[in-house]
């Protein structure tokens, strides 16, 4: 279908937009991941903990650094629209509300990846974990990162152009947000060998949880967008 | 001199139409006092406290007099599904219709709703206490998703209280109320996997003897609640649409002010008040 | 009765809670409509201000 067809296509445009301008820019790499890391090493101080404990408590410290971080990288998504005026251009140039959210998804998506896999680093390097499957690990951090970023993009736009959208943000997008950390963090216990638990399962719901909240996100997006 | 009776002046006192309450209002919230009252006859000196005998040991075990947490407990519980299901549905209105009531009425079953769900929490909290022997449980399913059901509806709250464009921040609302309502069965079912076991399933919910007088008492707790929760919708209802009156009088009143019409009935008109007889 | 502490505060605190929120409304609902001519109330249909 041509429409689907130029549909991906903007999609893909405006997240090489957004990619390009992050590229630039490198707010994310320059603070995001420092935030990321800085926040895994806090938890370390505050536990105090030996490896063995930090070992069993690494992915849900993972999952709770990488939903902190998203939501600067959000709002750092977010706020790319409302500087000098481009959020008028992008609404004129025709591009549907659907291909602006895929492809601000997308970016979002790519950046979470970058953070995943540096934290995953982090996790070895500071924490002593071991990755037993990485297969398990990369696909269910996917699905995590879609999920993440789908629920991430949509709140994004529903808090920017609101003042005191920096603390709104948060209090509306992470409660959405309870099953991706619920089912992510099984899915690593099961990945990095912390406990008995079916890794595969919990990936299937995060996928579930991603689909949803694309397609909802989607179908939203245009509702938000024109004002 | 002309009478005026059908001509309030601008700020009435003590005209009949001085409060939100109605004939119909008040006869539900005098119906849901006498039903609170004889619920709490029922609850607390007409039923049984739960009270079991242990077939080897012979000793009572069971929940004594906290079942009786019971007949507040879970009204509670259906009633804040009903309200934050009349949310949802005002909020697909809000978006498909875009009319004021679906707004107002959308706001109004949150509140109402937030209101509710925090006493299930609350009261869930105390009754488990002395029948589980703690304050909060992590793995139970009911608790875990009805404590991210009120932290998503505490945020819709919060958005709704921004300042903006009225009409933007009211249909953003109402995507933050659907996508909640939407992501319950997410919610819900990883929490289920969680835990395999809950303390609500081996609690007591399923092994207590509901029947009779218990399941009449119960009975009486939704309908008494359900008249609750209407009288409550309906003043929060109607506080609502006053705030939006309020608003555009004022704006009315400002805009006329602004362009410097100074004769009283051409003020009076343009804020909606009809002109008195006489001009000046 | 045993727990009778848990049960007042149980239903103490959900009668006090729906109470104070009930008479909130009603005091709100009396402002608003002070500052609210009868002319912009259409919802009291049972109202006598019949014009509009």
């Amino acid at each position: 279908m041509s429409t689907l067809r130029t549909v991906l296509r903007d999609a893909r445009l405006v997240a090489g937009r957004d990619l390009r301008i992050e590229a630039r820019s490198r707010v994310v790499v320059d603070q995001v991941l420092p935030f990321a890391v800085l926040v895994l090493v806090l938890f370390g101080f505050a536990l105090d903990a030996d490896h063995s404990t930090l070992r069993t408590f690494a992915p849900g410290l993972f999952w709770v650094t990488v939903l902190l971080s998203a939501l600067l990288a959000i709002q750092r998504s977010a706020s790319l629209d409302s500087a000098d005026g481009t959020g008028t251009s992008l609404r004129m140039s025709g591009l549907s509300p659907v291909a602006r959210y895929l492809g601000r998804t997308t970016a979002v998506f790519v950046q979470l990846l970058v953070l995943e896999a540096l934290l995953v680093g982090g996790l070895v390097v500071l924490y002593g974990v071991s990755v037993e499957e990485w297969f398990l690990l990369v696909v269910a951090g996917v699905a995590a990162g879609v999920a993440v970023a789908a629920a991430g993009t949509l709140y994004g736009a529903l808090a920017s152009g609101l003042r005191a959208r920096e603390t709104l943000l948060p209090i509306l997008v992470l409660p959405v947000l309870a099953p991706v950390l619920i089912g992510a963090t099984r899915a690593f216990d099961d990945a990095l060998g912390v406990a008995a638990v079916d890794g595969w399962a919990w990936t299937g719901l995060l996928a579930v949880a991603a689909l949803v909240l694309t397609v909802v996100g989607a179908s939203a997006h245009g509702a938000l967008v024109e004002d | 001199m002309a009478e005026e009776p059908m001509s309030p002046a601008p700020l009435p006192e003590g005209t009949a139409s001085d409060t939100t309450g109605s004939r119909g209002s008040r006869l539900l919230g005098v119906l849901a006092l006498v039903g609170l009252a004889v619920l709490g006859v029922l609850a607390f000196v007409l039923t049984d406290p739960d009270v079991r005998i242990h077939p080897s040991t012979g000793a009572e075990f069971g929940q004594f007099d906290a079942v009786r947490m019971l007949y507040v407990h879970v009204p509670l519980a259906v009633m804040t599904y009903l309200a934050y299901g009349l949310c949802a549905v005002a909020s697909l209105g809000v978006l498909i219709r875009r009319t004021p009531w679906w707004d107002v009425t959308a706001h109004a079953a949150a509140e109402v709703g937030t209101v509710f769900c925090g006493l299930v929490l609350v009261t869930g909290s105390i009754w488990g206490r002395p029948v589980w022997n703690t304050w909060w449980e992590w793995g139970d399913v009911r608790l875990m998703t009805t404590l991210v059901l009120f932290l998503m509806f505490a945020g819709y709250l919060a958005l709704r209280r921004t300042t903006g464009d009225p009409r933007a921040v009211s249909r953003r609302a109402a995507v933050v109320a659907l996508v909640a309502v939407l992501d319950l069965p997410l919610v819900n079912r990883s929490v289920e996997w969680w835990e395999n076991r809950t303390l609500h399933q081996q609690s007591t919910l399923g092994d207590l003897k509901i029947e009779d007088l218990t399941l009449f008492t119960l009975m009486l707790g939704f309908l008494v609640l359900g008249m609750v929760l209407a009288w409550l919708l309906l003043h929060r209802f109607r506080v609502g649409w006053l705030e939006r009156a309020a608003l555009d009088h004022s704006v009315a009143a400002a805009i006329v002010e602004r362009r410097g019409e100074t004769p009283d009935d051409e003020l009076r008109r343009a804020v909606g008040d009809p002109s008195p007889g006489e001009s000046s | 009765m045993t727990y009778v502490g848990y049960l007042i505060a149980g239903w103490g605190i959900t009668l006090g809670t729906l109470a104070i929120y009930a008479l909130r409304l009603i005091r709100r609902g009396r402002d608003l409509s002070a500052q609210v001519p009868d002319a912009h109330r259409r919802w009291l249909e049972d109202q006598g201000s019949g014009d509009a």
